[in-house]
């Protein structure tokens, strides 16, 4: 039995040299950097840094200005990256003439290979405040007008085509209609993206507003898709959306029109980026 | 038992270490499309190379992802978009050189180097000029040529037909020691 084993083992290791053989250095190349190969950050979770009106896990690359126009209302805004994992962003929007203004930061991010990552988190916290006057409200101060949103962001690409993210979303307005409505709020989010061809995906999300916290007014679900085309340096995007609002405050929390009712809104964004910083992987701050 | 697969072992690297090989783990591949729109570069560091001087062949082998843009966004779309990493994630290369090369002399040997080139899931036979510098036990080798995105079915949209250029340009340093 053991010579058998043997003369099998020799016989083996003969035959695996003759395949071997047929190139050799290739075949040593590929078991050297298969042996050194570490685990590789995941890209291109999302094509841009919105699914439709949700933020995305993606930021702008440290050095990297990223624009944007929202247009169901008009929204401006400009997002810079600091780091990789880290990046601003103010926008100011025609919508109630709202300024907002956002940190973000990615605590984890996804990873190939072994010792994977399965997720990339980031944490997300927007301030807004809007200025339009209402002359019948005098008493609205700057303070009554600011509103605050932390989210988590927990995203994950499943395959090359398909991606999905989850938002567990607290809100925080300074003033809320009547006093049975809450002043601190939360909801869940949910979106992802199907890629129908190379550049172009089809994106949906889902914004939950837990029941019986803004009750003197009708608020709805906000659901939205969108159509992602991407072209070299640009994203465009059309939406669909029941929601007029473009900053987490107004689209979770004070979402008005229905898909039921037609109170749909049709809208694009537009979104480039320009580089005023050498990218270097090696450099990160964080 | 131990024995045998000591011995085994031995008999399998033996078979590849009887001639002259020199190895590198951070070669150099770095490769420039230039049209009057826009200038692309991606440059790879970790690019392994194996000479065999005895049987005067060689093989490169790279991982796409290893190419580094100084556009971020440059390399998600080169990537993701033209040569699909996640799909096929190396480019490789293997074959044979012709020229004089003495590894035992100091100095700079001219040779042709000729061989397949895979990348993008296809495979091309390619013929370079190449140098090979032999310097104080070091073998190293430097060539620069061109090819076509077409030639590996890396399509290009009409929309950026423009900003990449027909032939890219593709540079090859290695400095590789004896294994």
């Amino acid at each position: 039995m053991k010579s058998k084993l043997v003369t099998l083992f020799f016989l083996t290791a003969i035959l695996d040299n003759r395949v071997r053989a047929q190139d050799p250095l290739l075949r040593l190349l590929d078991d050297s950097i298969s042996a050194n190969a570490r685990p590789s950050y995941v890209t291109g979770t999302f094509k841009a840094t919105h699914i439709v009106n949700m933020q995305t896990v993606e930021s702008p690359a440290a050095g990297s200005l990223n624009f944007g126009l929202d247009n169901a209302t008009l929204r401006l805004g400009l997002d810079y990256g600091i780091t990789d994992r880290l990046d601003i962003g103010a926008g100011r929007s025609s919508f109630d003439k709202t300024f907002d203004g956002y940190v973000k930061y990615k605590l984890l991010r996804q990873t190939d290979g072994t010792d994977r990552m399965p997720v990339t988190v980031s944490a997300l916290a927007t301030i807004s405040n809007y200025t339009l006057k209402y002359p019948e409200k005098s008493y609205l101060d700057a303070t009554y007008r600011t509103a605050y949103m932390g989210q988590l962001l927990i995203a994950r690409k499943f395959s090359r085509i398909f991606s999905a993210e989850l938002s567990p979303t607290y809100l925080h307005y300074n003033l809320v209609p009547a006093a049975a409505d809450k002043n601190d709020e939360f909801a869940l989010g949910a979106g992802g993206r199907l890629k129908i061809t190379k550049r172009m995906s089809i994106n949906a999300e889902y914004n939950y507003l837990l029941p019986n916290q803004m009750v003197s007014t009708k608020v709805h679900n906000s659901f939205s898709l969108g159509w992602d085309i991407e072209t070299g340096g640009h994203v465009f995007q059309l939406v669909f959306t029941n929601s007029q609002g473009l900053i987490e405050s107004q689209y979770i929390g004070q979402t008005t029109g229905s898909w039921g009712d037609g109170g749909i809104y049709f809208g694009f964004n537009i979104s480039g980026n320009f580089n005023i910083a050498r990218h270097d992987r090696k450099r990160s701050i964080f | 038992m131990k024995k045998l697969i000591i011995l085994s072992t031995l008999m399998i690297t033996g078979l590849l270490s009887y001639s002259q090989v020199y190895l590198t783990r951070n070669g150099f591949i770095g490769f420039y499309s230039r049209t009057p729109l826009e200038d692309i570069k991606g440059e790879n560091n970790q690019v392994y190379a194996i000479v065999d001087v005895g049987k005067m062949n060689l093989a490169f082998t790279s991982l796409l992802k290893g190419f580094i843009f100084p556009k971020e966004l440059m390399q998600e779309h080169f990537n993701e978009n033209y040569v699909e990493s996640d799909k096929y994630p190396k480019a490789s290369f293997s074959g044979t050189f012709t020229g004089n090369l003495d590894v035992s002399k100091d100095g700079q040997y001219p040779v042709m180097v000729k061989g397949m080139l895979s990348l993008h899931n296809t495979t091309k036979e390619i013929e370079v000029p190449a140098t090979l510098e032999v310097k104080g036990g070091t073998l190293s080798g430097q060539s620069q040529f061109e090819i076509r995105p077409e030639d590996f079915r890396i399509d290009i949209p009409s929309v950026v037909k423009d900003k990449i250029a027909k032939e890219i340009t593709v540079t090859i340093k290695v400095d590789c020691k004896p294994r």
